[in-house]
This record gives structure tokens, sequence and C-alpha cells, in this order.
């Protein structure tokens, strides 16, 4: 779960990270009210889950606060990268000297947390890692002991941060690092860290992302959730613990297992048709999951064909027989089904789905054939 | 023969008293594990199953009554981690689990711990261990492979079992069968199971299903390269899967360049794997 530039940036003030004095916005009034009680120049951010935000206009520096209703009124209608902007951030104007670059993240190569730190702030770290891979300091933490001084101040040394600033940059490295921990981050990073013209540290901008796993520790967080960067389809799965992700073909897929889920994908890819969507149904699915896989499948208008391939380990097959079985008559499908079951339980599911409207397949590959023929043999 | 389990092996299950703990420990016995216990705090001095199995409240009493060396953890993802680490500090030597969506930090502070204990964890996210014909530790069913001589080694569950039966069709056996788990952070990777087949006088090849996400198929490709011997076939699943999403799996995602399928396979066959277009080719490559 991403969370917006002002919530990330709330936690890590929380955390003694210094941040610019600021404030959230849904209205243009509101904004001006935020930049007259700031006073001076005032930076207005569109809060938007998407990159690209600077790019497409969506910040913008106002010198008064009429200025400041005026864009946040433009920013406020427009839509970046098909997302629309529902709030802006109004922060006091900044005056900048340098900008530095500092993150949590978790390296899965070395399954340790690390600490990721630029003196090339302000741009896409990926970037600079691909092109100038050298100019980023790294610094595994372990997350028994959490981030001890020295690795802060290997770190300040590493982009040669000027020795006044080595102790308030520790304390954000170490409050970073808390909050890191605190929220199951799986990233938290400041980008830019700004030395200002006054001296100070401060963080400019922030994004964290975190663990959906961890989610059931933080009810206040998920009470916030910005649903804007999903599609509807994918939400709606996961209520009913399913992972769905929308694709782009026409043959809708009902897997158990990711592994499995993305052969399948690969599968009917690789014979010619193209998957309409990765669905995974996960272990122990029952009926209700079943049901409520095939409404989202079929949410798809370009659905012309379904194929379920089910191989049965803790999930069983005749609780998914049962299942499709429920789900064909309550949903009615106007679209041809092709199932095929395999593993434990599989010949109580065949038994179960004998007289049911579906076409069975011995195996995935005979399965993926008859979906992609039926899906060519449906009108448009 | 085999890596990891044999008849040996003296199982325990934590989550015992669960829906899915009971029926899975139900399987095993069938498959012919031996199960000597199952944990279920709370649920101390019962037994399941027809008496086959007492339960205990904690994995320490279970260890001192039973001499268990091996867990099994069926507990749901908010408590798994602690369930890990209270078979470590039991003593236990392996221990696998199943459980899917155990935070990442959790994981991420449970394999450092376990560094410095001499546990080893296979999972989590896992379908568990199945040596053919001996014990079977999880969920793998167990009709669906023979005995044989091909080590089997894979980040999914039910995508083992399509190749796994595969080969059986194409009269192919298996020596051992692991799934090590589609979660970021793991409990053992590839390498060290191909070191474990390598060294197993049972196994003459080696089958290994990745995906995308992360490296371990790369890590995998630079050791069979350098030190393995026997011959490696391979799949790897997600080569239709858009880059930026989770594909399920916690672990399966591209990240830039980071994660690719297509790079998996280049990997692997400069390592002189042979790798399979579909599933169901990895039986006819075995066989060649």
């Amino acid at each position: 779960m991403k969370l917006h530039e002002y919530q990330s940036k709330q936690i890590f003030s929380r955390y003694g990270i210094p941040i610019p004095k600021g404030s959230v916005a849904n209205t243009a009034s509101e904004v001006r009210q935020i930049a007259g009680e700031l006073g001076g120049k005032v930076v207005v951010k569109s809060q938007v889950l998407v990159g690209g935000r600077g790019k497409a206009g969506g910040i913008r520096l106002a010198k008064t606060p009429e200025e400041a209703e005026e864009l946040a009124t433009s920013i406020l209608a427009m839509e970046i990268n098909g997302l629309p902007v529902r709030k802006v951030l109004v922060d006091e104007a900044i005056n900048i000297d340098k900008e530095i670059y500092l993150g949590v993240s978790i390296d899965r190569g070395a399954q340790l947390p690390v600490m990721l730190a630029s003196a090339l702030g302000g741009v896409d770290i990926e970037q600079v890692a691909k092109e100038s891979p050298e100019a980023i300091i790294r610094v595994y933490i372990d997350p028994l002991l959490g981030l001890q001084d020295y690795q802060a101040r290997d770190i300040a040394v590493g982009i040669d941060l000027p020795k006044v600033f080595w102790k308030s940059f520790a304390e954000i490295c170490k409050g970073l690092w808390k909050a890191f921990c605190d929220i199951d981050a799986t990233l938290a990073e400041i980008n830019p860290l700004v030395i200002t013209e006054e001296n100070h540290l401060t963080a400019l901008d922030g994004k964290v992302v975190v663990d959906d796993s961890a989610l059931f520790r933080h009810p206040d967080l998920v009470e916030v959730r910005d649903f804007d960067y999903e599609y509807p389809a994918e939400i709606q799965a996961r209520k009913y613990n399913l992972i769905y992700i929308k694709l782009d073909g026409t043959i809708g897929c009902m897997v158990n297992g990711a592994g499995l889920a993305m052969a399948s994908m690969d599968v009917i890819k690789e014979l010619g048709g193209e998957p309409a969507n990765f669905l995974d149904i996960g272990g122990g699915a029952g009926a209700e999951k079943v049901t409520a896989a095939l409404r989202i499948i079929l949410s798809d208008p370009k659905v012309k064909a379904i194929m379920i391939n089910i191989f049965g380990g803790i999930t069983r097959c005749d609780e998914v027989a049962r299942g499709v079985l429920n789900a064909i008559n309550e949903v009615k499908p106007a679209v041809p089904i092709v199932v095929r079951l395999a593993g434990t339980q599989a010949e109580q599911g065949r038994k179960i789905l004998a007289g049911a409207n579906v076409v069975t397949a011995s195996n995935l590959i005979e399965a993926a054939k008859t979906a992609i023929k039926l899906a060519k043999d449906e009108p448009e | 023969m085999s890596i990891l389990i044999d008849k040996a092996t003296r199982l325990l299950v934590q989550g015992v008293t669960g829906h899915e703990g009971l029926f899975h420990t139900q399987q095993m016995i069938e498959y012919g594990t031996n199960v000597v216990a199952g944990v279920s705090p709370g649920h101390g001095g019962e037994w399941v199953l027809d008496g086959k199995v007492p339960v205990f409240d904690s994995v320490k009493l279970a260890v001192d009554v039973t001499a268990a060396d091996t867990s099994v953890i069926f507990v749901p993802a908010r408590t798994a981690a602690d369930a890990i680490l209270e078979a470590a500090d039991a003593g236990i030597a392996l221990v696998v689990c199943i459980t899917e969506g155990i935070p990442v930090q959790d994981m991420i502070r449970v394999r450092t711990y376990l560094q410095q204990k001499h546990t080893r964890l296979i999972g989590p996210n896992c379908p568990g261990i199945l040596t053919i014909g001996e014990s079977k530790v999880g969920i793998i069913p167990g009709d669906i492979a023979l005995n044989g001589n091909i080590g089997v080694v894979s980040k999914s569950g039910t995508l083992t079992y399509e190749t796994v039966n595969a080969l059986k069709r194409a009269d192919l056996g298996v020596s051992t069968c692991v799934g090590i788990g589609g979660d970021p952070i793991i409990g053992t990777g590839f390498v060290e199971i191909l070191e474990m087949f390598e060294d197993d006088p049972h196994t003459d090849k080696v089958v290994l299903i990745g995906e995308i996400g992360g490296s371990e198929e790369e890590r995998a490709a630079a050791m069979i390269s350098q030190s393995m011997t026997k011959p490696v076939i391979a799949f790897i699943a997600g080569q239709s899967a858009p880059p930026g999403k989770r594909m399920g799996h916690a672990g399966a995602i591209i990240e830039g360049t980071m994660g690719l399928a297509s790079e998996k396979i280049k990997a692997l066959e400069e390592a002189g794997v042979r790798v399979a277009r579909f599933p169901s080719e990895i039986a006819q490559l075995a066989k060649g």
C-alpha cells in the first residue's frame, strides 16, 4: 500500500525528521487560507500516487495566497497519468542549497534491510543506480540490532556531507529506520532531503510503501487508503482474499496458486492466445470465493472464454467444483468455461461437474487450446 | 534416499487443531509420515485424529516428550513468525512453514535470528517437502509422484504438482521435491537445495522451477555453472507477467529490470541448463 507524500512526511515528522511547515487541503479556498497562515512563498503540490507530478505541472510555486488559490484550482482539476488530483499539499517554500537521497528498503539478494543514500538527490534513484551506481552508498542493517551510529556516519562520509551536518543527519537516518520498522514499510524514502540555504536538513518529499501483509497491524493506515491507483476489480478481489490483476486479453483465467496461475497465462500466450487476467484463488478456496472470482473475471467485457485450472494441494478440487457449480447457477455466464481439475479430491470434483455446462480438459495445454479456440469462436 | 526428510523424520505439527492443519496431518499420516505430536496452545492434553496424535501447549513440551526433530507450521500469518521462533528455540532442526502472508519485516527478523541457531527453515509460503515413499511434510499431494532419481526444487506449489505429475506420466520418478516458497524473504534458497541434491547419491538430475522476482534463479545459475555436475532442467513462470505487479506471490514482482523471466532464462541457459517452454515440456527434457 502506497502512502501519499503528505502522509509519509507526517510519519517522518513524528520520528524527529524535520519537514517543511505545511498542511493538506481538499479545496482551493483552504489552500488560500493555509498559504495565508504560512506567509511568504508556498509550494502547492498535487497528492497522487504516481510519478511525474512535477513534469505534469502538478507542483507549482506561489508568491501570494491568491496565487496559491489560483494554482490550486487548476491543479485540483488535473488528472496526472490517469489519476485525479483530490488533495494538494501546501508547504512553505524552501531555499535549496543541495539535494540528497536517503531511503530504506529490503534487499532481496542480501535478505536484509538496506539504507541507501546518494549525493545525487532529487532525481529518480533507479536512474542513478543504472547510470552511476558508484554514487549510491549502501549500508545493510541488522534487523535485530537496528541502524548503528557508525553506520549513519559511514553514510554521511560516503555522500561527502559536510561535518557540521553529521549529527543531525544521523538523527534523520535513525528516525527513518525507526519509522520504516514501526509502520512495516517495504520502502521509506526521503527524496530529496535538502540542505537549505539556512544550513538545515529538511525532508522535502517523501514516499512510503507499507507491506500489505502487515496491514492488520495498521488499521489507521487502512482507513485512509487511497484506492485511485488500483483497478476497481482488483480492489473487489482483495475483499475476497483473491489476487486479481487485469491484463488486456480475451481469456479469463482462474487458477489456484500463483506459480500455476502465471504458468497458465504463459501457456495461453505461447499457444497464441491472450490472457485477460491473472487470478489466484489461493489455498483452500471454497464456493463463495470461486463465485466471487467468476464475477470479477466477467466484469471485464473483453473476456470471451474462461479457463479454470486447479491442481489441488491445500485447495480441494471438490470444494472448487462445488464453487464453480454454484457460481454458474448464480452468475449464469454468457461465455464458455473450460475446467481442468487435478490433485487432491480431483475425482470427486469431476463428478460434481459432470452435469454442469462446462467443457472439461485433462491437462493444461488441452485446456488452454480449447479456451483459445472457444474465445475465437465467440462473437465480438 | 533423499534430502531433508526421510523415514526417520519425527514430525510435529504446529497449528494441528486448525482446519487446514488437521486435514493435512491426516494426509501426511496416510502417506506414512511419522507424525509424533501436534502443538496448539490451549489444547494441551487433547488428542486428534482418533487418538493418533497427542497435542501439546508448546513446542518445547512436545519435543521433550516425543523427541520430534522436524516441524511443519499451519498457523495464521500473524502468529507464524512466533511459531517459527518457538520451534527454533525448542531445538527443532528443520522447520517447514506453509503459512502465506507473513509480514516481510517479521521474516527478516526471523531469518536473521535463525542464522544464530541450528535450525533450517524451508518457506514460508511453500508447499513443503515430499520424499517419495518415505515422508511428506506439508501439503504436496502424495500420489502425484513416482519414486525415482530426479530432485525437484521450486518456488511455487501448484506449478510443482503440475510438473511432478507430468514426470509421473512420463514414467519418471522423483527423489525429493522441495518447495522453497514464493516470498521475498525465505529460509532456504535454490542454491542450498541444489548443493544438497548435488551431494545426494540418489539424485541424478534436478528440476528447478523458478518465477519472476528477485535474483534467486541468477544465483542458482552461477552456482550451477561453477560446481554442479548433475544436469539441471528448469522452467521459469511469469514470462507474460506485466512489470510492477505482484503476481500472487509476495516475491513475484518485476522491479525495473530486476526479476524478469527472460533474464533468468538467459542466465540459466548460459549455465548449461535446459529451460522448458511449457510446464509439460519439463518431463520431455528430463527424459533426454
